[in-house]
């Protein structure tokens, strides 16, 4: 069982890599998100300091995004769902294993990348500390929920568009909280602590739920 | 270890497609489908192979050890190949082995590259897909078949795109399969050689 699993994340890290730019199309896409904010908001680097986690946030919420569509989509035009569906392993199983792939080659840089950008966003040091480590713990809800939405669309054609409008009111309350967490002050620890802790509880929850949602939205756009 | 199906109904889209269908297949034992376009013929298999829900009905494996789903020990290999394109021929297959590898032990596979060099594809191994021709491919996807043992196996067109040589080289494996007490079930349009093979004919 755990030798099937393995080779499951091996063939999405090969096939992430090979297709070719996964993970730095969507890092190229958060920078130039976070890049066209300042031109939006102006010269005001009091107000860009402040507004800046929010900005990283949602452009890490939309660059997660892209790829999405494709993240089950291509196993089930080209059979490998339907064979996988004939293996031992628990469909459940199998999406908790593409979504964890999937995260790491699409999600993990954008929180590598976040501190660099977060710097053009006039954040200081104790501020990018707080932004990457409430991404780090956020993206993971982000990815499981856009499954859903993915396996959701999974045999619509041209379900991009569809996924995030699926998707983006079901991330609010990640949004919410990342945000929080991110722009809290570290000065009065509770208020970094309470809003993380529930980032944290969030994506736990992503975790536990999500696989079954996905697996059921997949065995019924199956038939 | 039996196959049996008893009034077996399948609905797609408000429509009854197989309606009181009901078969028994033995150990060595081959059933060949056939019937016109849109008679139930991918639907049967699809439905063997646990993907599509009965609307009545009953498929189940009889005289195993334990009581399994026929899905977990059927091997499908339908219209589309299963394979990424941008894996080499050799990484599906190894994908595969260990995919759907049993936990019930029983007859020892063949490795990806014996697989391969079975099915004439060995120069081929270490190619990505994508670059293969369709026979190519086909056989990549029917090479799936020797990677993991599993007592039946349902073919859908399986000799769509091949050419002669490979035709001949799957009617021996097929023969063989049978031959150490596997089930085959196969869809076509042509003719598939095997001997004392029953019929099923679809209709709309």
């Amino acid at each position: 069982m755990g030798g099937a699993l393995a080779a499951q994340f091996r063939r999405e890290l090969k096939i992430a890599r090979r297709s070719g730019g996964g993970a730095s199309t969507g890092a190229v896409f958060f920078l130039v998100l976070a890049a066209i904010f300042p031109f939006a908001v102006g010269p005001d680097l009091n107000l860009l300091a402040r507004i800046g986690p929010a900005i990283l946030w949602i452009a890490v919420l939309l660059s997660t995004l892209l790829g999405l569509d494709r993240l089950f989509q291509a196993d089930y035009e080209d059979g490998s769902l339907d064979v996988m569906l004939t293996g031992e392993m628990p469909l459940e199983l199998i999406v908790l294993v593409k979504c964890a792939a999937h995260w790491l080659t699409t999600a993990l840089p954008l929180v590598f990348v976040a501190p660099l950008f977060g710097l053009a966003l006039a954040q200081d040091g104790a501020a990018l500390v707080r932004v990457t480590l409430s991404l780090l713990v956020g993206t993971p809800a982000l990815t499981l929920i856009g499954a859903i939405g993915a396996a959701a669309t999974v045999s619509l054609r041209r379900g991009g568009l569809l996924i995030a409008v699926l998707v983006l009111p079901l991330t609010i309350p990640v949004l919410i909280f990342g945000v929080s967490a991110a722009g809290a002050g570290l000065a009065d620890p509770v208020r970094f602590a309470a809003p993380f802790a529930i980032l944290c509880a969030l994506s736990l929850a992503a975790l536990a739920g999500a696989p079954f949602a996905v697996a059921a939205a997949l065995r019924y756009g199956g038939e | 270890m039996r196959l049996e199906v008893s009034d077996v109904r399948v609905e797609r889209g408000g429509r009854r497609v197989l309606d009181g269908l009901s078969f028994v297949l033995a150990p060595g034992n081959a059933l060949i489908v056939t019937g016109p376009n849109g008679a139930g013929k991918s639907t049967l298999l699809r439905a063997l192979a646990g993907l599509l829900p009965l609307a009545a009905g009953r498929i189940a494996i009889v005289g195993a050890d334990h009581a399994l789903p026929c899905r977990e020990v059927a091997h499908y290999v339908g219209h589309a190949d299963a394979n990424k394109a941008s894996l080499t021929a050799n990484e599906n297959l190894a994908f595969w082995a260990a995919s759907l590898a049993s936990q019930q032990g029983g007859r020892s596979a063949l490795q990806p590259a014996e697989a391969l060099a079975s099915s004439g594809l060995q120069r081929l191994a270490d190619l990505p897909v994508s670059v293969l021709s369709a026979g190519q491919r086909r056989r990549v996807a029917l090479a799936r078949l020797l990677v993991a043992s599993r007592p039946i196996w349902l073919l859908d067109e399986p000799m769509t795109a091949l050419d002669a040589a490979s035709q001949t080289r799957l009617g021996d494996q097929m023969r063989r399969h049978l031959d150490q007490g596997g089930i085959i079930v196969a869809a076509t349009h042509g003719t598939l050689d095997l001997s004392d093979a029953r019929h099923l004919e679809l209709r709309h």
